[in-house]
């Protein structure tokens, strides 16, 4: 073995060694404890969830941690009937909600949708209502917002799409949306098609949007990280974790670990915007 | 005596295994969408050609005839690809070549559904999207390809098993007759096929009618009625696919028990068109399944 290969060799396993304490140090606050957090709800929320439970649960085998989704409705009806530990929902809880159940928010990350065409499209701005009638199938042409003359190829998420949901709701105002619409069934999916094709629209998470594909300034919002953590982008919803009463202590680390840097790290890997404590 | 008797009730058991495992999968299913048949107005809600989840529509008839397209028209561009390829290896071909295609095809059978998907994304999507004015590129045509190199080998082994069987007892008379090779399998093979043939074609068809990778990824997956073959198709595998991740108290998760069902009947047809061939076919040549 030369030296300079043994120079990386040493390199690569220091590494893993400081990537090991830095590690270490971030889940500390589970040493020693134990029990199990039953955790149900939005589905947005579930990649999140149970990476953070696997380097929980490897770290600290005392601590069992249970993942499932069902929903934002189900998380509140859940956490509410103590039947699990934190519900999750996608969004803001209702007074009534609070007060029947005593339930404490936890908002960790905002779930932005940005609109995207092809880069080789010149159409750079669109306005929610253009957008509306492009999903409703009234406008079909690009030439009518501005592009070339062109059938406008539109693409959609599927029913169990949390991106769907913000969509629809915060940008088509729960409007009509055309039979004819193509689905894929997710971001990376979205991103496919929109990269592939020249004529293509389509919505997808924001942390999703590189290089391959162009976010769409809606109604003068740029779909931007920081402007969906301002609220100067409004397309965007909290992503929260709800606990009757204030959290136990097991409750409160696991709160804690999703809102610091580490799980700020997997907040991003999901494809959403960490918000910091 | 006793070992005999061991291994045949150890198989029965097996049988039995399977035949209570399926009869399950039936029940539940029945279970899951009973709510469905209960009450004639979700019936004719699941039972209806628009499928609008959120205004309440949960319609899946689109999704029925969005197989059947899909699995017909992949079926007519494999079964004649795939009979070529099964006389073309049965006797025609020289034995280098043969072999060298046979591989090919049994190696066929062992790459994964996601590969082609993946294969046609890139390649058949934008050539269809660049060459035609109308439509993505996702569509019925692009995933009706796709799926007939997924069931050419399907058709192929299962043809090329009943013309081996039939080849054994007719070949010695051809070619005392002085028929050629082609000749042979022409006017003496292929006629003797007759079940061979329909049952490859059935397989080949529930092969097109189950998988649910490549519609998902390839026909586009709008819920309507294809028009054109340049329109895209929700299959209704694909259709389970995309909606089994949501919320379970919602109408559209019984609207999947429905799909399962219908596939399920589908699949259970083809099993019983299957052996009625197998049975009516099997009665005259009863001497022969028994010399053999």
């Amino acid at each position: 073995m030369s030296k300079l290969s043994l120079a990386a060799f040493i390199v690569f396993m220091g590494s893993f060694f400081v990537a090991g304490t830095v590690h270490g140090s971030e889940l500390d606050r589970f040493a020693g404890l134990k029990g199990t957090i039953d955790i149900a709800g939005g589905t947005a929320h579930v990649p999140v969830m149970n990476d953070a439970a696997k380097n929980i649960m490897k770290f600290n085998p005392a601590i069992r941690i249970t993942v499932a989704g069902g929903g934002t409705g189900v998380g509140v009806q859940k956490v509410g009937e103590g039947l699990v530990d934190i519900g999750n929902t996608g969004r803001a809880l209702s007074d009534a909600e609070k007060n029947k159940y005593g339930l404490v928010s936890f908002p960790f990350a905002v779930d932005g949708v940005a609109v995207a065409v092809n880069p080789k499209n010149p159409v750079n701005e669109l306005s929610s209502q253009q957008v509306m009638k492009i999903y409703s199938g009234e406008i079909v042409n690009w030439k009518d917002v501005g592009g070339a003359d062109a059938a406008i190829h539109v693409f959609g998420r599927d029913e169990a799409s949390g991106t769907r949901e913000v969509f629809w709701e915060k940008l088509l105002k729960k409007g009509d949306v055309a039979q004819g619409v193509n689905i894929v069934a997710s971001n990376g999916a979205m991103k496919v098609a929109i990269a592939q094709d020249p004529h293509a629209i389509g919505y997808l998470g924001i942390g999703h949007v590189s290089n391959d594909i162009k976010a769409i300034v809606i109604d003068k919002m740029t779909p931007t990280q920081e402007n969906a953590k301002s609220g100067a982008y409004t397309v965007v919803r909290n992503l929260y974790m709800n606990t009757k009463g204030q959290p136990s202590a097991l409750e409160k680390s696991f709160i804690d670990y999703i809102k610091g840097p580490e799980g700020a790290e997997i907040v991003k890997k999901s494809g959403y915007i960490p918000i910091p404590n | 005596m006793m070992v005999e008797k061991w291994i045949e009730r150890a198989l029965f058991a097996c049988a039995l295994f399977c035949s209570l495992c399926v009869t399950a999968v039936f029940g539940f299913l029945v279970y899951f969408s009973w709510p469905l048949f209960g009450d004639a107005q979700g019936l004719a809600v699941v039972f209806s050609w628009v499928w609008k989840p959120f205004m309440g529509r949960f319609g899946i008839l689109s999704m029925v005839a969005g197989t059947f397209g899909l699995a017909v028209l992949a079926l007519g561009i494999a079964y004649p690809l795939a009979i070529g390829v099964a006389c073309f290896t049965h006797g025609l071909a020289p034995a280098r070549i043969r072999n060298a295609a046979l591989s090919l095809v049994y190696f066929m059978t062992s790459i994964p559904t996601v590969i082609y998907g993946f294969v046609s994304v890139f390649i058949l999507v934008p050539l269809f999207r660049d060459h035609f004015e109308r439509g993505t590129g996702f569509c019925l045509m692009a995933s009706a390809i796709t799926l007939a190199v997924l069931i050419v080998p399907t058709i192929v082994i299962s043809l090329r098993a009943e013309m081996d069987q039939r080849s054994e007892e007719v070949s010695m008379a051809a070619r005392s007759l002085g028929l050629t090779p082609a000749q042979e399998l022409l006017w003496v093979l292929l006629p003797c096929s007759g079940r061979g043939l329909v049952i490859a074609a059935v397989l080949g068809f529930g092969r097109a009618v189950g998988d649910t990778l490549v519609a998902l990824m390839v026909a586009g997956n709008a819920p309507v009625v294809p028009r054109s073959l340049l329109d895209s198709v929700r299959t209704l595998t694909a259709h389970i696919a995309l909606v089994v991740a949501t919320d379970s108290q919602d109408r559209s998760y019984y609207s999947i028990f429905a799909a399962g069902l219908m596939l399920f009947l589908i699949m259970a047809c083809l099993t019983l068109v299957i052996r009625g061939l197998g049975r009516r076919f099997g009665q005259g040549k009863e001497n022969h399944g028994s010399a053999a």
